[in-house]
C-alpha cells in the first residue's frame, strides 16, 4: 500500500484505490490501447444479441413484426420440441457423469504410479476436433458387427451366452420332403421307420455361411434297429441340385443341425446331425415325423443399433462424455492436490474407511471444483452441435436433434431466421444465470 | 504409523489391484477408439467396406499409406489443409495482440468506468457462439466478406476476446508495480512498456491462450460451415461434406480425421502444461 500511495503522488491519500495508472498514462492512450478489443466486440458479440433479439420478433422475410409468434413456435414445432427434449437429456446426464467419471479417474489415479500416463490418455480427445471425435465414433458405432467395434465386442459376449445359429435362411427346395411346420422349422410330409434312411434336403445357406466343420454330405446306412438318415444342403454351385434329393459328391452336410423325432405333438427323441450330416435316432423314433426345431434357422444376433432413433441420444452423449471426462477430471485433480493431506489422514486414523473418507471428506472439500465442472459442461452442453451434425446417420438426425443443429437448419437451409433468431434468444436467457454468477464473482476480485 | 493387521494389508493389496485392472479397462476404452481410426486410415481402402480395423492384427502385411497418398493427392483437401492454417495463426496471434494491448490497459491504466467495461467483457465470456451466427452472416452478406478468410478470421477473434481480455487482465495485474514503475522511470514510453515488459513478463498466460485460442479455431467446424465458401473453408468443413455418404468414403474421412488431428495432437502433447492452465483458466467459458 505504501508504494502505491507513493506512486500516486498528490493523490488524496483519504481514497487509496488498489491499482492505479502507473505514473500518468493520458486517456488517450488508454482508448487507443482498448479501442481494437471494444470495437471487434462490439461488432461481432454485443451488435448480435441485440440484433437476435430483434430479429426474432419479425416474420421469416424479415418485412413484418410477428410478435411472439418465433417463441410460440418454439413450443409448437415438433423439430423444436424434440431438439428441447434432448437437449434436456443432455443437460441433465452429459455433465453429470462426465463429472462423476473425471471425479474417480482424479481419486484414483492418485494410488497408481501410472496415473500421469492414464491422465493423458483421458485427456487426450480434448485437443482433437469433434468432428474427427464424430468420425471415430461413426467407426466405433457401424451396425455390422464385422466393422463397428462396439457391436464386434458387444456381439461378442452375446454369443458366448446365447448359441448362435447356423442355417438361418435354409428352407426346403422343389418336390422336398419336408414341409414348414406348424411352430415354426421344418417337418416331414411322412412318418419314419427303422432301415429305410432319411433324407432332409434343405437349400439356400450361402457357402461361407455353412459350419467350418461341415464335411461331404454321406448318404445315411440303413439299419433296422435304428432311425438313420442325412441332412445336407443339396444344391451343387453351377449345377442346381444336382440329383434332386439325392447326395452329390460337392453338397455339405448341415452339421451340428437338430433333429425332434415328434409323435402325436410329443418329442419322443432328438439329435444333431453329425459333421457329414448324418444322424441317428433310437427306435422309439419309429412311426414319428421328424422336425428340425426352429432354433436351427434363427436369424443370427446383430447386435445393437447403436444410431438407431431410440439410441441415437445416449451413444452421442457417450462419445460427448469421451471427449470432456478429460476436462473434469484435470480440473477436479488439481482441486485435489489442494486438499491437505492432514484431513485425510486424520480421518483414517479415526477409523474411517476408504469410502467413508471419499464419501464424507474428500467430495464435501470439492464441491466448489465440482460445481464449477459441472455448470462449465452445462453451458458446453447446451452448444452442442458438431458431434450431433456428424454421428447422428441422416436417417436418425430428426432424432437427434438439439437446439444449436435446429438452429443451424432453420437459420441456414429452411430460412427461418426469425425462428432461428427466436432459438439463439432462447439459448442465451439460459446462460445469463452464469454470466450474472461470473460477474459476481469477479466484482469482489476486481474491487478487492 | 500404526501397524496394519495382515488381513487390511490383504485387503489393501486386492483392492489395489482392482483399481489397476478398472483404470487399465478405462484407458483401453479411452483409446481403442482413436486406435481404431489410426489404423482404418493404414487398411486398403477396399478391405474397410467388408471388415473391422483390427483384421489387421492377423495381417499386419496389409498395412498401407495408399489412402494417405491418394488423400494429398487431392487437391480439394490440401487446399483446406492450407485453409485451416491461414484461419487458425491470424486469428489466434490477433486474438493474442488485441486480447493483451486490452488486458494491459484494463489492469494498469486509469480511465472512467475501467471496472464497469472489464466486467462486461466477463459477462461475454458465456455467450454462445449461436447468437451470432445469423446477425453476423447477414452484416458480412452486406459489407462483402462473406465466405471470405478475413470473414472466418474476424468471428474468431471477437469470440476469442473476451475469454483473452479475462484472462490476461487478470495476469498482467500479478505484475508487481515496481517493475513498471522502473520501467517508466527509465524512460519508456507506452509501447515500449508494453513491448518490453508487460508483454515478456506476460509469458506463461500469453502462451496458454494462445495454445488454447490455436486449438479453438483449429477445431471449429460450425462456424467455418457457415462463413466459408468452398475456396475457403478449412480441413473440418472439407471432411463434413464427405460424411453424408459414410461407409463408402472412409478411405478419405479416416485419414482425413487423422491428418486433421496430427497439429492439435502435436501442440497438446508439447505444451500440455500450458493447455491445462489454458483450460483452468478458462473453465468458465
Amino acid at each position: 500500500m505504501a508504494s502505491a500511495q507513493a506512486a500516486g503522488g498528490g493523490a488524496p491519500p483519504a481514497a487509496p484505490k488498489s491499482r492505479r495508472s502507473v505514473t500518468g498514462t493520458r486517456r488517450a492512450v488508454a482508448a487507443l490501447f482498448l479501442l481494437p478489443a471494444l470495437v471487434l466486440l462490439g461488432a461481432l458479440v454485443v451488435y448480435p444479441i441485440g440484433y437476435s433479439v430483434f430479429r426474432s420478433f419479425y416474420d421469416q422475410s424479415g418485412d413484418g413484426f410477428a410478435g411472439f409468434d418465433n417463441y410460440q413456435a418454439l413450443f409448437t414445432d415438433d423439430g423444436i420440441r424434440t431438439a428441447l427434449k434432448n437437449n434436456v437429456i443432455w443437460v441433465v446426464f452429459a455433465p453429470t457423469v462426465a463429472t462423476a467419471l473425471g471425479l474417480i479417474f482424479a481419486v484414483l489415479t492418485e494410488r497408481v504410479r501410472w496415473g500421469t500416463a492414464f491422465k493423458l490418455v483421458v485427456f487426450m480427445p480434448m485437443a482433437i476436433s469433434m468432428l474427427a471425435a464424430g468420425i471415430i465414433f461413426r467407426l466405433v458405432y457401424d451396425q455390422d458387427p464385422d466393422k463397428g467395434v462396439a457391436n464386434a465386442v458387444w456381439v461378442g459376449v452375446h454369443d458366448t451366452f446365447a448359441q448362435a445359429s447356423a442355417f438361418p435362411k435354409a428352407h426346403p427346395g422343389r418336390e422336398s420332403p419336408l414341409e414348414a411346420a406348424p411352430g415354426g422349422g421344418f417337418i416331414t410330409k411322412a412318418t419314419v421307420s427303422a432301415g429305410t434312411p432319411v433324407s432332409l434336403p434343405l437349400v439356400g445357406v450361402a457357402p461361407d455361411q455353412m459350419p467350418d466343420d461341415a464335411q461331404r454330405a454321406v448318404q445315411a446306412k440303413a439299419d433296422p434297429s435304428e432311425i438313420t438318415g442325412t441332412t445336407w444342403q443339396d444344391f451343387t454351385r453351377g449345377k442346381g441340385v444336382g440329383t434332386l434329393g439325392g447326395v452329390d459328391a460337392s453338397e455339405l452336410g448341415y452339421a451340428g443341425m437338430k433333429i425332434e423325432a415328434v409323435k402325436d405333438g410329443k418329442v419322443v427323441a432328438a439329435t444333431n446331425a453329425a459333421d457329414d450330416g448324418t444322424f441317428t435316432l433310437p427306435a422309439a423314433a419309429e412311426g414319428a415325423q421328424l422336425r428340425l426345431p426352429p432354433d436351427n434357422f434363427k436369424e443370427p444376433y446383430n447386435g445393437v443399433d447403436w444410431l438407431g432413433p431410440s439410441l441415437v441420444t445416449p451413444s452421442i452423449i457417450a462419445s460427448y462424455i469421451w471427449m470432456w471426462a478429460g476436462f473434469a477430471m484435470v480440473l477436479i485433480a488439481a482441486g485435489l492436490a489442494g486438499i491437505p493431506r492432514d484431513l485425510l489422514e486424520a480421518a483414517r486414523v479415526d477409523g474411517a474407511n476408504e469410502w467413508q473418507v471419499f464419501r464424507r471428506v474428500t467430495v464435501p472439500l470439492l464441491a466448489p471444483v465440482l460445481a464449477v465442472v459441472t455448470v462449465t459442461l452445462m453451458i458446453n452442453v447446451l452448444k452442442v452441435f458438431d458431434l450431433v451434425f456428424i454421428i447422428a446417420p441422416g436417417s436418425s438426425q430428426d432424432d437427434a436433434n438439439v437446439l444449436a443443429l435446429e438452429l443451424y437448419r432453420k437459420g441456414f437451409s429452411e430460412d427461418q431466421p426469425g425462428i432461428a433468431s427466436a432459438i439463439a434468444v432462447f439459448l442465451l436467457l439460459l446462460v445469463i444465470p452464469v454470466m450474472w454468477f461470473n460477474i459476481r464473482r469477479l466484482r469482489r476480485e476486481v474491487r478487492r | 504409523m500404526s501397524k496394519e493387521s495382515l488381513g487390511s494389508r490383504l485387503a489393501s493389496f486386492v483392492s489395489g489391484g482392482l483399481v489397476r485392472v478398472f483404470l487399465i479397462v478405462v484407458g483401453l476404452f479411452w483409446l481403442v477408439p482413436t486406435i481404431g481410426l489410426l489404423l482404418s486410415s493404414l487398411r486398403p481402402p477396399e478391405e474397410m467396406t467388408v471388415s473391422g480395423w483390427w483384421e489387421v492384427f492377423s495381417k499386419p502385411s496389409e498395412l498401407t499409406f495408399e489412402s494417405y497418398d491418394k488423400l494429398l493427392g487431392n487437391s480439394d483437401i490440401t487446399d483446406s489443409i492450407l485453409n485451416t492454417v491461414l484461419i487458425t495463426v491470424p486469428a489466434t496471434v490477433l486474438v493474442v495482440v488485441i486480447g493483451s494491448l486490452a488486458g494491459y490497459a484494463f489492469a494498469w491504466m486509469e480511465f472512467p468506468g475501467r471496472d464497469w467495461w472489464f466486467l462486461a467483457v466477463v459477462g461475454l465470456l458465456v455467450v454462445p457462439v449461436q447468437v451470432a451466427l445469423i446477425p453476423i452472416a447477414e452484416l458480412f452478406g452486406n459489407i462483402g466478406i462473406f465466405g471470405s478468410l478475413i470473414g472466418v478470421i474476424l468471428f474468431h477473434v471477437g469470440f476469442g476476446l473476451p475469454f483473452a481480455v479475462f484472462l490476461l487482465r487478470n495476469f498482467f495485474a500479478e505484475i508487481p508495480r515496481e517493475l513498471l514503475e522502473a520501467a517508466r522511470l527509465d524512460g519508456a514510453g507506452e509501447l515500449r512498456l508494453f513491448f518490453r515488459v508487460v508483454m515478456p513478463l506476460g509469458g506463461p498466460a500469453i502462451a496458454a491462450l494462445g495454445i488454447f485460442q490455436f486449438l479453438w479455431v483449429w477445431n471449429d467446424m460450425l462456424v467455418a460451415l457457415i462463413f466459408t465458401d468452398a475456396d475457403s473453408q478449412p480441413i473440418t468443413v472439407a471432411l463434413q461434406t464427405q460424411v453424408r455418404q459414410f461407409g463408402n468414403n472412409i478411405d478419405i474421412l479416416a485419414p482425413g480425421a487423422f491428418i486433421s488431428m496430427v497439429i492439435p495432437l502435436v501442440v497438446f502433447f508439447a505444451f500440455q502444461r500450458q493447455f491445462v492452465s489454458g483450460v483452468m483458466a478458462g473453465a468458465v467459458k
